[in-house]
């Protein structure tokens, strides 16, 4: 088989053409590589995913789609509860994990799944005994992304969203064949090249060796060269890069594709015993990696900060109303899902007509009880939301260094205590010419404290910027499920514009809509006054926010906890 | 899929010594793993269950229940011979729901037969081996107070649904989680009697050491698995001789002190510090084959019994870890 050559009206370095290797790599061991992400809604994905269809079904392996709301029964296999109530005996299910054991499971939007099926998927693909996964990830942002736990599982993350591509080349699945181990300067150059990416986990070194082996075999080669290697970098372990790779002594080779294979390939295993750690051959795959490295994470990694891909919701606190909390009684319906049969309830339904079914079905008074599928009754529990407190911070001059300590270990002390209320925390700084969120909802101090660590001060006071992010962190906690509160703390002194142009009149008037449409979401706010000198603009600002009001002209951090406290609904902190 | 020999995990001692202490003494009370993805904490879990005799029980019992427990759970145990069964692994999924974790009414034969019928779950399974549980940090928190409350006492009390069912549950907790996640309340992490932190190794050569058996396991599983076969044995029968060992070791008056001189001073909250610290340093001395628990023992195991329990003060960056080396050489220098 040869591999993917140049198709007219598509570039070179089109990533559609990775991605088609890697397809290929997948189809050839799908037990082996267990999965494959493909990101980006476009044309070149869709064509793709057919194309994968298409080969599993010629090979005779299954494949399924898994819908969104799948639960339980459905995934796993169990009892049919409605066929064997009308059958009269138990009626068994197979689950989707067990219908396409061996083949592929195609999940769709994976960026919204849900923490129970995900954990489950793991399960089954680290045991071995169900399908490998195809992960479709249509998050836009950064921060929408499938669950790490099944990233980590699939070998190969293609990022087709860029892919100008309307089409892909056919692919078949062909046996694994035996090929010779990767010697160990093989190994060394590609754990080399794992560190010098940043990439601490084994699970994608493992990938990566077996990759190189599997498109060597597809070469038609039976032992890896610098090409397979090459290209095992490129489809597992680059897009996984936390860090750039330096090499401070070479210059940077501006050299996109690896290069090609010198002709003495062949004496490679000769040379197994003399380890060269840092050889060419590392240095060779480390540029291959830089190469594909897709540009936006380049660019993260390049100003310092890996990216860091947080699913939303892996803590499981959203509002589960069918499993626990405040019991609210029955209503008709399926026990499944993890809804629990109230089984009096049930019963209490069923009872009127025993006489006229028990006529129906022509048995005796002895018979055992009989049941349909409409007597079924669900129990429903009222759980409260958790909650978000957003720290909206100003970082600006004007809000002296100093009030920023005192914010920062606020923030501290609040995310300390939301061990116990179950709450998180959000952090909201604004300064200079921008707001930014430095910290999603979390409840990890570890994180919290490195954000914190981080936050500048200094520069003009762009308020009504920091109040929409803010409301934007809120807004976006809500439609998890969860209720956010704002904390703002700040002077007041708003001389940026939402704009980001000077002008302090213009600047207080965005500052005072923004605070309107905080009002108008209907969050809670607290403003707390942090200027040396208490103004009207704070209590202005908290008026239009429809917010409560501080001013702590001398407070330090505990202070600002304990008012914080306080003013926060003792019952909802504690939701 | 075949597993990975125990012995022929490369690196992570700590996480070992922690698995093989509560192998030797279950009443230790679980193992809390922090660390990254990708670091072989459930590759070291599932090896050591497989590493581990077979258990001998009743053939049809759901609980795996021994004889023992037999006549202490007449009502819930099956009937039949004996017969030997692997040691249980259960990987428990991050969406378990309460009714699979604790067991719940059998549906099927509630509504079909009209009888009030008993469904063992998750903990019935998990009984005299090994529950697993990857991301317990990300778990809801009641399954996890549930879990930590069975795995003390040793027996599941199920009230629910009309039932009034009591099995027993003795497992030994092996949590894994990353604490840049979420975190686990202090409560709870208290309760896990060890923890350890495993890292992913950063040299070279050990993660090329580590391809390499991969490699070599994934090509020919059960050849990998022979010639690890003798270094395994090894290991079984270190802990069986622990085992045997462990009711004759009595900690001195002296090592009682030093634990609670060493719990005091890295200021460990509750007694539940001194407590595991001191089982867990007899488990050390039976594992190791020592005649008698020494300070050497307590102050191997220290780090790993009291890493979770110290009080954290939020704005002290100083590691757990140090804290506690730091309170050792300063009292026993």
């Amino acid at each position: 088989m040869t591999l993917p050559s140049d198709r007219a009206g598509i570039s070179a370095s089109d990533p559609v053409h990775d991605a088609e290797i890697a397809a290929r790599l997948f189809l050839s061991s799908l037990a082996g590589f267990k999965g494959m992400v493909l990101r980006g809604a476009s044309p070149a994905r869709d064509a793709m995913v057919a194309a994968l269809q298409d080969a599993l079904t010629q090979a005779g392996q299954p494949v399924r789609r898994l819908p969104g709301h799948v639960d339980d029964e459905r995934l796993l296999g169990g009892i049919d509860i409605a066929a064997s109530l009308s059958s009269g005996r138990s009626v068994h299910q197979t689950g989707l994990l067990q219908q396409c054991a061996g083949g592929v499971l195609i999940v769709p939007m994976a960026e919204r799944l849900d923490p129970a099926v995900s954990g489950k998927l793991a399960q089954a693909l680290d045991t071995g005994d169900g399908p490998a996964l195809v992960l479709l990830d249509d998050g836009s942002e950064d921060d929408d992304a499938p669950p790490a736990n099944l990233l980590e599982r699939c070998a190969f993350h293609c990022d087709l969203s860029t892919s100008r591509s309307r089409s892909v080349s056919d692919m078949e699945g062909s046996a694994a064949k035996p090929c010779a181990p990767l010697d160990s300067e093989a190994r060394e150059a590609l754990a080399g090249t794992a560190q010098a990416l940043g990439i601490a986990s084994l699970r994608p070194l493992l990938f990566a060796a077996d990759a190189a082996l599997a498109h060597a075999l597809l070469a038609g080669r039976n032992h890896a060269s610098k090409e397979d290697l090459a290209a095992a970098v490129r489809l597992v372990l680059a897009p996984r890069a936390t860090q750039l790779p330096d090499f401070a002594d070479t210059p940077p080779e501006d050299q996109p594709e690896p290069p090609p294979p010198p002709p003495d390939t062949g004496d490679q295993s000769d040379s197994e015993d003399q380890p060269v750690p840092d050889g060419p051959l590392e240095e060779m795959l480390v540029e291959a990696a830089k190469a594909a490295i897709p540009a936006d994470l380049l660019a993260a990694l390049a100003q310092g900060h890996a990216p860091r891909r947080v699913t939303g919701g892996g803590t499981g606190k959203r509002r589960k109303s069918g499993l626990r909390g405040k019991p609210l009684g029955a209503r008709p319906g399926m026990p499944r899902g993890g809804m629990r049969l109230a089984l009096i309830d049930t019963l209490r339904a069923a009872v009127p007509w025993q006489e006229v079914r028990r006529r129906e079905a022509n048995v005796g008074d002895d018979a055992p009880i009989q049941m349909r599928k409409s007597d079924l009754r669900i129990r429903r529990f009222e759980d409260k939301a958790a909650r978000v407190t957003i720290f909206a911070v100003d970082a600006s001059g004007s809000a002296a260094a100093a009030r920023l300590a005192e914010a920062k270990g606020a923030v501290e002390l609040m995310l300390a205590q939301a061990y116990v209320t179950r709450s998180e925390v959000a952090l909201v700084a604004f300064r200079g010419e921008q707001a930014e969120t430095l910290l999603p909802p979390t409840r990890s101090l570890t994180r919290a404290r490195r954000a914190l660590s981080e936050l500048p001060g200094g520069g003009g006071t762009p308020l009504a910027m920091g109040l929409d992010e803010a409301r934007a962190c809120a807004d976006a906690a809500a439609q998890k499920g969860r209720t956010p509160s704002l904390v703002i703390l700040t002077d007041g002194r708003a001389n940026l514009t939402r704009t980001g142009e000077p002008g302090r009149k213009q600047a207080g008037e965005d500052a005072i809509a923004s605070a309107k449409a905080i009002a108008r979401a209907g969050y809670d706010a607290l403003v707390i006054d942090i200027s040396a000198r208490a103004c009207p603009e704070g209590a202005a600002l908290a008026q239009a926010m429809n917010a409560r009001f501080l001013a702590l002209p001398r407070a330090d951090a505990r202070q600002i906890h304990s008012a914080i406290e306080a003013v926060q609904p003792a019952g909802r902190a504690a939701a | 899929m075949a597993r990975f020999p125990f012995s022929a995990i490369v690196g992570q001692d700590e996480m070992k010594q922690a698995l093989l202490i509560a192998a030797v003494d279950p009443s230790i009370g679980g193992v809390m793993v922090f660390g990254d993805r990708g670091t072989g904490k459930s590759t070291a879990a599932r090896a050591l269950a497989k590493l581990l005799p077979p258990i001998t029980a009743i053939e049809n019992c759901p609980y795996g229940c021994s004889r023992e427990d037999k006549d202490r759970y007449p009502d819930v145990c099956g009937t039949g011979p004996l017969r030997k069964r692997p040691v249980p692994f259960i990987d428990m999924p991050l969406g378990a729901t309460e009714d699979r974790v604790i067991g719940s009414l059998d549906l099927e034969r509630a509504l079909r037969a009209g009888e009030k019928a008993f469904e063992p779950g998750l903990l019935a399974k998990a009984n005299r081996g090994f529950l697993y549980i990857d991301e317990i940090n990300l778990l809801e928190d009641h399954l996890v107070d549930l879990l930590l409350d069975v795995a003390a006492s040793g027996e599941n009390v199920v009230e629910r649904e009309g039932l009034s069912v009591r099995h027993p549950a003795r497992f030994v907790l092996i949590g894994s989680g990353n604490p840049e996640e979420g975190e686990l309340r202090p409560q709870l992490l208290d309760r896990f009697g060890l923890s350890v932190e495993v890292r992913t190794p950063a040299e070279i050569e050990t993660r090329v050491e580590i391809m390499r058996l991969v490699a070599a396991q994934e090509r020919d599983p059960e050849g990998f698995a022979a010639q690890w076969a003798e270094e395994d044995d090894k290991i079984l029968k270190q802990i069986a001789r622990g085992k045997n060992r462990l009711a004759k070791l009595e900690p001195d008056e002296d090592l009682l002190t030093d634990a609670a001189h060493l719990c005091l001073a890295v200021g460990a909250d509750g007694l539940r510090g001194e407590l595991t610290l001191m089982r867990a340093a007899r488990a050390m001395a039976a594992l190791k084959g020592a005649k008698s628990v020494r300070r050497e023992h307590l102050i191997a195991i220290a780090p790993s019994a009291l890493r979770h329990r110290l009080r954290r003060d939020v704005l002290d960056e100083t590691g757990s870890t140090t804290r506690i080396t730091r309170a050792i050489d300063e009292l026993f220098g």
